[in-house]
């Protein structure tokens, strides 16, 4: 029985749409994507390149230009229709309610601003500090993140940080305003192994310090199951599954994420002789500019029939709290299609 | 009695920093200070640390992409680091490379069949066109890709796709090793799982000998025989797979193997969160250059280098803490941090 | 879901199972209508080189069939019908020496692009050789940057200004002087591309392939560089058309014989307070050539730039 999660509802993406208007046709790069965020809650999205999981964090704060990119849908934001909310109104959202966390940590940053003057300019647009309170204010984030020396460090510019340190940076950033939830788009990719780890265990620890909900977007199976509660699986610009992490990697029920489950040695592999061939998912992920009118997956699907390849799946709950779109997914309790 | 291939002594290479007014050399980068491995006839050896230890310049070093500072590379026997160019350009054959991205790896501008063509022809592996053609087809059939894409440009192929007629180029010349420098970190899961099968296939079908330059730990043990641990532009621990991710003996490998992150949710391990960053090789530290960040350092690190030392099962390591009595090592006498128990 | 949501055309054979959970996939967000391939297509997404090029393609038929016109003859004097104001007659007026100065606009075209061409193409040339040379060898390298550091520490004008003085004035000379002022530029821009080339993993990968350095750099390294290169080139022509017709003011490029348009606004710079359409009409007309070439350079630069052109 899954236990009910009373936590109230912050965000709501419902039937998302981003497509793009390219050289060779419309590139249908998210295509009627629903999830949801509790307040405080982890969820993951998690899906290789071109799955749209970065377009689908874009399209949140509505940083999609447009044109070439056009979103429909609705994504409810404490209620609120950000696709509906006017430009004014998302700048307030942005970096205040909802702050992102990018990839780059060198580019990121604006390279002629001091660390505390980056963080601070959040906190003088969103919340009217005086210059003074701002400085104080970004010592106390940079103490938060973990960065020696704050007092110091505030006054340096980015340039003088490393790789690690520029993400806490970034952190103590997104933070600075108390947001509500922050989005993380491979926050730890560009990082080292060892600096990944510190940068995950500081997102552990500022979730419980914090509170803010996080969704975080990456393609490292590892990354999810050490931080989220919560995952979605997106693949050629639709959710194919959906369930809490350790039920997912438990009992993986689509054939794309059980393919990627298999597709990942695991550390330790060599001490308990377990396979020595990785499992492979054949052949390219679809174009997303022709229209596919059956499972996006049927392509590499080992499972794979004409139903499949004629008739699209839907989202359905095969166990508590567990979705995924499979004709072939066993329903718990009932017996196989 | 298998062949060596590859055989390198004390490998330095340091990069001259240029600067001030007139040019001129203001200190080194010590990118690679003092490194010796060897590998075997159809033996993967991996070299695995993190960016800015030195692994990519040991495998440029090798191909001699540049000129060494010091040391000595033997391939199948003969000396190629100090080698003219011209004396080395016909040797070349016997060592190929994978780089990481497969975009910037090929050149936009040349059909496949053209970029495949370059070795056997630079090599004079073929006689004529015809033949040219047919063992271009060959290579296609290796990588398993389809033959009549050879008249396609790079850019209509996806990042697996390119990979694989990267490695095919290097199956081209007819190597007696491969340096894979990153070849399957850039790519998505299930497409590296591809290209990692395909190398270990290949492998196994050519007997090749490969430099396996990675970060990624899991791969590494997933595909490698051996496996040397960098820091800082030298080797701290070389071991046989399972010796080195059984139990690590060196204090950088246990927290880099702890700090992976294992696809299992709720895996109950120790993790060694290693404090601070790596150093600049620019100025090394004293001593053991790990010290820094080393949880178990005591006085003597901070002064003293440890060499690599065999623990008499070809498991070698630098590290102090093996001159302790053995109930004073912290590395012994506990779980290696890869052995898991599901939460 | 009911069956109405099927997608038409299910293949022969295939039955849909009762219950089975189908989902219903959102209609299209956008019209599925391509972007303009061919040439046109081009056009209309680089507007600015479609401007810049129709423009500078005008002038080009200006020039070459200057003689059909409607013109003049451009050095023939007519001492009775001096100064005359835009008429009929004299389209844009006449000049102190009864020239027809529309004849001699048109005519001017000629000297202002064979300059700006001769120039972009010979300065391109050679900084090219210069840039490769220069960004394979380490010696070469050292040696000709500082040559070039100390070209480029003289504004390029005084350097053609300088190099005139030592010659008769001709087209020629003018554009060997312009050439020389521009090749340090070039050379720089040609080197610098080199250099990163040089760092490509597919260069590496040539080497390691036993490619010999002349192959790397004619099959690996030029024709990556033609690209920015090109670019580069029609700022070149551009600047050397302005070059071209300071020198001619100033009176130390094209001979006085020769219409340009830096001589016929040379020649009407006394009569601006009393006939400005003298000087007027050549510089519009230099101002367009410029401009044309520098929005084709822009056109150029954006449609070749890849992260511009890899929108998603």
């Amino acid at each position: 029985m899954s236990e009910m999660d009373n936590r109230p509802m912050l965000l709501e993406v419902d039937n998302l749409q981003t497509h793009f208007r390219t050289m060779d046709g419309v590139n249908r790069a998210v295509d009627g994507v629903s999830f949801h965020v509790r307040s405080g809650e982890t969820l993951a999205i998690v899906g290789e390149s071109g799955c749209g999981k970065s377009v689908t964090a874009m399209s949140i704060l509505r940083l999609i230009p447009e044109p070439p990119g056009k979103i429909a849908g609705a994504i409810r934001f404490q209620g609120k229709d950000l696709l509906k909310a006017s430009d004014r109104e998302m700048r307030d959202i942005r970096g205040n309610e909802i702050s992102m966390i990018f990839q780059e940590p060198m580019t990121s940053l604006n390279p002629v601003l001091t660390n505390g003057q980056q963080i601070g300019e959040t906190l003088r647009l969103h919340q009217g500090m005086s210059a003074q309170q701002a400085e104080a204010r970004a010592i106390e984030m940079l103490k938060l993140v973990g960065i020696p020396e704050p007092e110091r460090r505030v006054r340096e510019y980015p340039h003088q940080l490393s790789g690690g340190m520029r993400q806490r940076v970034m952190i103590a950033i997104a933070l600075a305003c108390n947001p509500k939830l922050l989005i993380a788009d491979e926050p730890t990719t560009a990082l080292d192994v060892t600096i990944q780890a510190q940068i995950l265990d500081l997102m552990r620890d500022l979730k419980t310090s914090v509170g803010a909900a996080i969704v975080i977007i990456t393609h490292d199976l590892g990354v999810v199951a050490e931080v989220a509660e919560r995952v979605v699986v997106m693949y050629a610009g639709r959710k194919v599954e959906e369930a809490r992490v350790g039920d997912l990697f438990r009992t993986p029920r689509h054939p794309y994420t059980q393919g990627l489950l298999g597709s990942v040695p695991k550390l330790g592999s060599s001490l308990t002789g377990e396979t020595t061939r990785l499992a492979e998912i054949p052949g390219l992920v679809p174009s997303l500019k022709q229209r596919i009118p059956g499972c996006v997956f049927a392509t590499r699907c080992p499972k794979v029939t004409e139903l499949c390849r004629a008739v699209p799946p839907a989202l359905q709950e095969k166990a508590p709290g567990h979705i995924a779109a499979c004709h072939y997914a066993e329903v718990e309790g009932v017996a196989a299609a | 009695m298998t062949k060596r291939v590859l055989e390198v002594s004390d490998l330095k290479k340091h990069f001259p920093i240029r600067g001030g007014l007139l040019g001129g050399t203001v200190g080194y980068v010590y990118a690679v200070d003092g490194v010796s491995f060897h590998i075997d006839q159809g033996e993967t050896l991996s070299l695995v640390g993190e960016s800015g230890c030195g692994k990519s310049t040991v495998g440029k070093s090798v191909l001699r992409l540049f000129p060494l500072t010091s040391g000595q590379v033997v391939l199948n026997g003969k000396r190629i680091d100090d080698m003219s160019t011209g004396t080395l350009r016909p040797l070349r054959r016997q060592i190929q490379v994978v780089f990481q991205d497969p975009f910037s790896s090929l050149n936009p501008r040349l059909r496949v069949r053209e970029i495949l063509a370059e070795p056997i022809r630079n090599f004079g592996l073929a006689n004529s066109e015809a033949e040219i053609d047919e063992k271009v087809g060959q290579l296609m059939d290796k990588v398993r890709l389809p033959r009549d894409a050879v008249n396609r440009w790079p850019h209509e192929f996806s990042g697996g796709q390119r990979q694989r007629i990267c490695i095919a180029r290097a199956l081209a010349a007819e190597p007696d090793i491969i340096v894979c420098d990153e070849a399957v970190s850039a790519l998505d899961v299930s497409v590296k799982a591809q290209i990692v099968n395909l190398l270990q296939d290949l492998q196994a079908e050519l007997g090749l000998a490969m430099l396996f330059i990675s970060h990624d730990l899991a791969i590494v043990e997933h595909m490698t025989h051996r496996v040397a641990v960098m820091y800082l532009g030298q080797i701290v621990e070389v071991a046989d797979r399972k010796q080195l991710f059984g139990a690590p003996r060196h204090p950088y490998t246990e927290a880099l193997l702890s700090a992976v992150p294992v696809p299992m949710p709720g895996a109950a391990r120790e993790r060694i969160v290693l404090q601070g960053d790596v150093p600049s090789p620019i100025k090394p530290p004293p001593g053991c250059r790990f010290h820094t960040r080393c949880p178990y350092a005591f006085d003597r690190c901070r002064k003293e280098v440890p060499r690599l030392q065999d623990n008499g099962a070809g498991h070698q390591a630098a590290c102090h803490l093996h001159d302790l009595p053995a109930e004073q090592n912290p590395l012994l006498n506990k779980a290696p941090p890869t052995a898991f128990r599901a939460a | 879901m009911s069956a109405s949501a099927l997608p038409p055309g299910l293949p022969p054979g295939v039955s849909i199972p009762p219950g089975l959970a189908i989902a219903k996939l959102p209609p299209d967000i956008l019209s599925d209508v391509k972007p303009r391939r061919g040439i046109w297509g081009f056009l209309g997404r680089y507007p600015a080189i479609a401007i810049g090029g129709s423009l500078l393609f005008l002038m080009i038929f200006v020039a070459v069939f200057a003689p059909f016109l409607w013109t003049k003859d451009p050095t023939a004097l007519a001492p009775a019908l001096r100064t005359r104001e835009p008429s009929a007659e004299f389209w844009f007026g006449s000049d102190m020496l009864g020239r027809d100065v529309y004849s001699r606009v048109l005519y001017g075209a000629r000297v202002s692009l064979i300059v700006g061409f001769a120039v972009a193409f010979f300065a391109s040339l050679i900084g090219l050789i210069i840039g490769l040379l220069s960004g394979f060898n380490r010696i070469a390298d050292s040696i000709i940057m500082r040559v070039m550091d100390g070209m480029m520490s003289i504004p390029p004008i005084l350097l053609a200004i300088a190099l005139m003085a030592l010659t008769r004035g001709s087209v020629q000379n003018v554009i060997l002087a312009i050439t020389v002022a521009e090749i340090p530029r070039v050379s720089r821009l040609v080197r610098g591309v080199v250099l990163s080339l040089r760092e490509q993993p597919y260069v590496e990968a040539a080497v390691a392939s036993g490619t010999r350095t002349w192959k790397i750099i004619f099959k690996h390294i030029l024709p990556n560089t033609l690209a920015p290169l090109t670019v580069q080139a029609t700022y070149i022509c551009a600047a050397a058309m302005i070059t071209e017709a300071i020198l001619s003011f100033i009176g130390a490029g094209t001979p006085p014989i020769i219409p340009s348009w830096g001589n016929i606004m040379a020649e009407g710079r006394a009569l601006w307070q009393v006939k400005p359409y003298i000087v007027f009409f050549p510089a519009v007309f230099l101002s367009i050539t410029v401009l044309a070439v520098n929005l084709l350079g822009d056109g150029l630069r954006d449609a070749i730039d890849p992260r511009l052109a890899k929108r998603i």
